[in-house]
């Protein structure tokens, strides 16, 4: 475990560094909001409807640039062999991936949502049980992206091929996630069900992507 | 040391090693020539562990490279044309990295040791972006050994260096005393190869075309006239 911390203490000094991927995602996802706040006004009427969607598009879009660049950054320099080189198990490397990512997804996400409120004039009811939703949905994206990333990294259309690949596996996090989040915005608490899906997903996804990192790191 | 037994890889419709068989002893310098698309980058991958061969078995100071993968990259160090460093990090930070991945005993005084040794201390806080193409490749030297490995592998490792870069190079191993070091050296440079191994062989389509002991190469001239013979191009 403490070599998984190494990888991802690695990775965020490099990115706190030059703030190449933070940047990037920050600013999207404030795109994103921005954009969506313009298209529907100051204030929508059933906000509590468009809100789910207009976060979760934030969240997954932007973190998709994160994603993206968690190992091309080591394929461009030419570190991805030096990795694969340190006597660790491969799934060390997927783990501190798994950190590091989910670090910078977060902090994006934290920063979206005041800014959200502020351009929406919205006040979210409920912020624990939407925390409860975004943690395992963001963990869900992360293990499955994280896994995807390190797939398309030997591929020349990476770039491309990974939100191709990576939506419609994202499907069952997206729905079982905005429908939760919609629930407590509307002041439902009966959020249960997706939280059963989200955990059971994520579950799955962290285990298989554990004994198919190898495979899926190869040359 | 190292053995490599029936050694055979293939990419798709492509065979990239035949049936390799070789032996390495215990510290020995083997320089392996060959053509660009004879198997040289190929075979060091398949020995490092980073691809898989086909068929055959290589094992390395008694592991087997499939079975213990993780025993044999504690043994290896490999240097490369890539030098394997974070452009964002500086040497110090490079080398922390790397020796705790490697639970490198007393890191930061073998740190210090190493930089010196490729003397880079003055600028061991300094990011690697900054530095020039014969700088990385001295750091990727201090990387490659840092956990003292009995075992090195060089790819290539004077492509892209200045005559000025490939001297120092040259020094830095003559300083490191590699000779109680087990190597394998793929290379271009006949000079280079007749000066530093014991063993000089040439790789040919997949195959080890020649192998022989380094004294029985008289000189640059001679090994070339071998090279041309067997592989039908000049080096």
């Amino acid at each position: 475990m403490r070599r998984c911390l190494e990888i991802a203490w690695k990775d965020l000094r490099a990115e706190f560094r030059t703030k190449q991927m933070l940047n990037s995602m920050l600013l999207f996802a404030l795109l994103i909001v921005t954009i969506f706040s313009f298209a529907f006004g100051p204030y929508p009427e059933r906000i509590e409807k468009l809100a789910p969607g207009v976060l979760w598009v934030a969240f997954t879009f932007a973190g998709m640039l994160g994603l993206s660049r968690s190992f091309t950054s080591e394929k461009e320099q030419g570190c991805l062999d030096g990795l694969k080189l340190c006597p660790v198990d491969r799934s060390a490397i997927y783990i501190g991936k798994v950190v590091s990512n989910l670090i910078l997804v977060s902090i994006m996400e934290v920063v979206t949502i005041p800014v959200f409120v502020v351009l929406f004039d919205y006040s979210i009811p409920n912020l624990g049980e939407i925390c409860l939703i975004i943690m395992p949905g963001t963990l869900g994206f992360v293990f499955v992206g994280t896994l995807l990333s390190a797939l398309t990294v030997n591929t020349r259309t990476r770039e491309i091929l990974l939100p191709v690949i990576l939506f419609p596996v994202l499907v069952p996090v997206i729905v079982s996630a905005v429908s939760a989040t919609t629930k407590v915005l509307s002041g439902r608490l009966n959020i249960l069900a997706e939280l059963r899906i989200l955990g059971t997903y994520d579950a799955i996804f962290f285990i298989v992507a554990l004994l198919i990192f190898e495979y899926a790191i190869e040359d | 040391m190292i053995s490599i037994n029936g050694l055979s890889k293939v990419f798709g419709n492509n065979v990239a090693l035949r049936e390799i068989n070789l032996e390495v002893k215990k510290g020995e310098f083997i320089a392996l020539f060959g053509p660009n698309g004879a198997g040289k980058t190929t075979l060091i991958k398949i020995m490092s562990t980073l691809i898989a061969p086909t068929s055959g078995a290589v094992v390395i100071d008694g592991y087997n490279i499939r079975d213990d993968a993780i025993e044999v990259r504690e043994r290896i160090g490999v240097i490369s044309h890539e030098t394997y460093l974070y452009e964002d990090l500086s040497a110090r930070e490079n080398l922390q990295f790397y020796g705790k991945m490697y639970e490198v005993d007393n890191l930061e005084e073998r740190i210090s040791n190493v930089i010196s040794e490729v003397g880079l201390s003055p600028r061991a806080e300094d990011l690697v972006r900054t530095f020039s193409r014969g700088m990385k490749q001295r750091l990727s030297i201090a990387r490659a050994i840092l956990h003292d490995p009995p075992i090195l592998l060089l790819d290539e490792p004077y492509t892209g260096l200045d005559p000025h870069a490939v001297a120092t190079f040259d020094r830095i191993l003559k300083v490191l005393d590699i000779s109680n070091k087990t190597v394998v050296m793929t290379t271009h440079m006949i000079s280079r190869g007749i000066k530093m191994s014991d063993r000089m062989a040439i790789l040919r389509s997949g195959e080890i075309a020649y192998d022989v002991p380094r004294v029985q190469i008289q000189d640059e001239e001679y090994f070339k006239s071998i090279y041309e013979s067997y592989v039908g191009e000049e080096l």
